[in-house]
């Protein structure tokens, strides 16, 4: 086995060279959104923005999982931990989370079973060892995630287990962006693509982005080199007036994405409507469990009514989630939602927009 | 001593507690003023000004790779008390045990403070015990205070960090925090990072010889260097600038970082100590904490410079500029 | 949302599941969704998943690419990276 094939995507001359060559293929202002939120953390980290050129601005999208999900599904799995029995197993990214009323973090301090895990199966693993715990598994993230969810509930399916259920608050994202490049307020010149989520789905799903739309993406990684490799395809395809979708990632993603996952995501989930924080219904952008698992799905296991959802007043996170708004121009950042008292997701949030800037940057401080 | 678990009986001053006490807790350390089982310790101090510090320790599980609670429960009091500049001396120990804690799990926690204990050379000169019903303690919390002599004319502080100053760190970043979170339940993976607990009182003294005006040592233990690196620059003042190539971090503390999404900047650290001294006398204490135990991988890992007041800086490999900032709540594993 | 760590698979067992090696700390991950995934190979691994196997050649092929336009830039390099010096310490300060 070699070495890692990543590591020489960290090299700083590479990364050097790379920001000239972007430099010089800028003509003239460009407004380049990165999807995925961690994108956002990694250019946050890497202080990449800082490097691009003054022509060039980053916007962050809305690609934080979390930061997207609507307060009525965290409201709904909060309602869900405090049925009798019941204990919610999560990623970890949920915790912090506002809902309407309060928050995972919230409910576990006042003695709901709430327990964090880094991997769907350590759930299953769970209600199989403990029969007497009622385990609900909150399936959240896109499609990088909901393969590894789905082959879950199959596990489960296959082991007969009678105490275990996910809630499906997925999100799939090709159909968000399309909102996106049909949104008045939006200026966008092209995407960089999720990396991960493309693993799974592969570059056709964007296709329509340049072919309908004229609209470049490039399929990025994660790396330092990997951001600005899909910074340089894009800023030249904009310069050049091409627009395609151009896998920046070849390492990661193949033409063809991942069949395997793909088809596993086809066999326990269908498309749905899903809520977008911030942006409202989008058609055909959720994951709903399948009738044949329907016994693995608690939203029909359990009957709860969760209160009605309310929006966070005075947050901006819908504007900043859209690229309308960057997040040191939001009303409340830095003045009463700061990492120490969130006000709302993108702030709460490891990946949220606002949590990176406030974290890793300047911006809006004193 | 018959019992092989803590009873409730054990905490309510009768026979049973004498027992426990004298049995356990001052056969394993011995001391010959905690012997004379006195409400009070009496000692002798050298002359000077004294330095105290106390910690309570409630880490779970309580055994994990490279260490336990007891070993944490010195070091740490012991190096809080040398960050003053002092010798440690004296420490006091107060033990809340659970009910049903095993008999043999208390003895290998004494051995840990006794070991740390002596190799600190710091005495454990009176303590206090108390049991807790089952279902509330987390099987032993530990409350050590310690007490220090400042030698004349060291006064050191966090508020004295000047612009030009260089920071010192003792060596590798993360390794007690990782060692932690690998065992805890749903985020098990295999690593061979163990615990850096350990007492680094040898160690400053060290450097304070070496480097005289050195202005203040400070261990980055929970929130991890950030929370250290922030809490001086306000003290002080001041903006501190890490350069990311020289902080030294096991290559498998990385990988466990990545994996779980955690910041190492902010993992806690357990034997490492960060240094400020001014620029002229960087490299004596840098080869003084080189030349100590625990030291072999020391750094110089920054500088520190006007303002604005409280900022921390971490130049990237990419010559690119970001803010390291402080832990907020926990660091909770992420897949996004 | 994009969190998938490269790890080398070392031991594969039963259902599929496979101990990885991540910069040298070991995990369990499931291999279900990389039937083509054998020991040696380099995988993807997210939330206990290894999602796909990470493509070498590739890799390599794109290092060689990025190398050659280094190469290329060197000519002009020096005025170049002054100037995206320039303008990233420009952005610094109107932080």
């Amino acid at each position: 086995m070699g070495p890692d094939p990543s590591a020489a995507f960290r090299d700083p001359e590479v990364a050097r060279r790379l920001t000239a060559a972007i430099a010089a293929a800028v003509t003239r202002p460009m407004k380049i959104m990165e999807v995925c939120g961690t994108h956002t953390v990694a250019i946050a980290r890497h202080g990449l923005r800082e490097l691009m050129p003054e022509n060039v601005t980053l916007l962050s999208g809305p690609g934080c999982p979390v930061c997207v999900t609507a307060n009525r599904d965290i409201d709904l799995a909060i309602e869900l931990g405090r049925q009798p029995g019941v204990t919610i197993t999560t990623f970890g990214d949920m915790i912090k989370v506002p809902g309407s009323y309060s928050s995972l973090a919230r409910e576990k301090a006042e003695g709901r079973d709430i327990r964090i895990v880094y991997s769907p199966l350590d759930a299953v693993a769970l209600a199989h060892s403990d029969p007497d715990l009622q385990v609900v598994f909150l399936g959240v993230g896109f499609e990088t995630t909901a393969p590894t969810v789905a082959a879950a509930i199959k596990t489960a399916a296959r082991m007969g287990l009678k105490n275990f259920s996910v809630l499906a608050i997925h999100k799939t994202v090709p159909l968000a962006l399309e909102a996106l490049v049909n949104d008045p307020e939006v200026a966008i010149d092209g995407f960089i693509l999720p990396g991960h989520v493309s693993t799974i789905i592969g570059p056709e799903p964007y296709r329509f982005l340049a072919e309908k739309y004229g609209v470049p993406g490039a399929v990025t990684g994660f790396e330092p080199v990997d951001v600005l490799q899909g910074v340089l395809s894009l800023v030249k395809q904009i310069a050049e007036g091409r627009a395609e979708i151009d896998i920046a990632y070849s390492r990661g993603v193949s033409s063809n994405g991942n069949p395997t996952a793909r088809a596993l995501m086809a066999e326990i989930f269908e498309p749905s409507d899903s809520e977008w924080r911030g942006i409202g219904v989008i058609p055909g952008t959720g994951l709903a469990i399948r009738e044949e698992f329907a016994e693995w799905d608690a939203a029909r296991r359990f009957d709860v009514t969760p209160p009605e959802p309310k929006e966070i007043v005075g947050c901006q996170c819908g504007e900043v989630l859209r690229g309308v708004t960057l997040p040191y121009q939001c009303r409340l950042f830095g003045k009463g939602c700061t990492p120490e008292h969130p006000i709302g997701p993108c702030m709460v949030s490891s990946e949220g927009s606002c949590a990176a800037y406030y974290r890793y940057t300047d911006y809006g401080r004193a | 001593m018959q019992q092989d678990r803590i009873l409730l009986a054990h905490g309510s001053g009768g026979t049973m507690m004498r027992v426990l006490i004298e049995e356990i807790f001052v056969a394993r350390f011995g001391d010959d003023i905690l012997k004379r089982m006195d409400d009070a310790a009496s000692l002798d101090v050298p002359p000077g000004r004294i330095a105290m510090s106390t910690d309570t320790y409630v880490v779970t599980p309580l055994f994990f790779p490279g260490g336990d609670i007891g070993h944490l429960a010195v070091a740490g009091t012991v190096n809080d008390v040398a960050t003053a500049g002092a010798k440690p001396l004296y420490l006091s120990v107060g033990f809340i045990l659970e009910e049903g804690l095993p008999v043999a799990d208390l003895r290998r926690i004494l051995d840990s403070m006794a070991d740390v204990a002596e190799e600190a050379g710091v005495r454990i000169v009176t303590g206090d015990t108390k049991v807790v019903e089952r279902g509330h303690g987390d099987g032993v919390y530990i409350n050590t205070a310690g007490i220090g002599v400042l030698p004349e004319g060291v006064d050191l502080s966090g508020s004295y960090c000047k612009p030009g100053d260089v920071v010192l760190l003792s060596g590798t970043l993360g390794d007690h925090g990782i060692a932690v979170v690998s065992t805890r339940e749903g985020l098990s993976f295999g690593t061979s990072v163990v615990s850096d607990a350990a007492p680094l009182n040898h160690l400053v003294a060290a450097v304070l010889e070496a480097a005289p005006s050195v202005r203040c040592f400070r261990d980055p233990t929970r929130g991890g260097l950030s929370s250290c690196l922030n809490e001086l620059a306000s003290a002080s003042g001041v903006s501190i600038t890490v350069e990311e190539d020289s902080v030294p971090v096991r290559e498998q503390v990385r990988g466990a970082c990545e994996m779980l999404g955690y910041d190492v900047y902010q993992v806690a650290n357990e034997g490492k100590m960060v240094a400020v001294v001014p620029a002229d006398q960087a490299d004596a204490a840098l080869a003084a904490m080189r030349g100590s135990k625990y030291g072999e991988d020391a750094a110089i890992i920054g500088t520190v410079a006007e303002g604005p007041a409280g900022r921390v800086y971490v130049n990237t490999s990419f010559g690119a500029r970001r803010i390291m900032d402080m832990l907020v709540g926990e660091q909770l594993p992420r897949i996004c | 949302m994009c969190l998938a760590i490269p790890a080398t698979v070392s031991i594969i067992g039963e259902n599929r599941m496979a101990q990885v090696d991540m910069r040298g700390v070991t995990r369990t991950v499931s291999l279900d969704l990389v039937p083509d995934a054998e020991v040696g190979s380099w995988v993807l691994v997210h939330a206990g998943f290894a999602i796909q196997v990470v493509d070498e050649q590739y890799a390599n092929e794109t290092w060689d690419l990025l190398l050659e336009m280094g190469e290329a830039l060197d000519a002009e390099d020096a005025e170049l990276l002054n100037a995206a010096a320039q303008a990233a310490m420009g952005e610094e300060s109107k932080a």
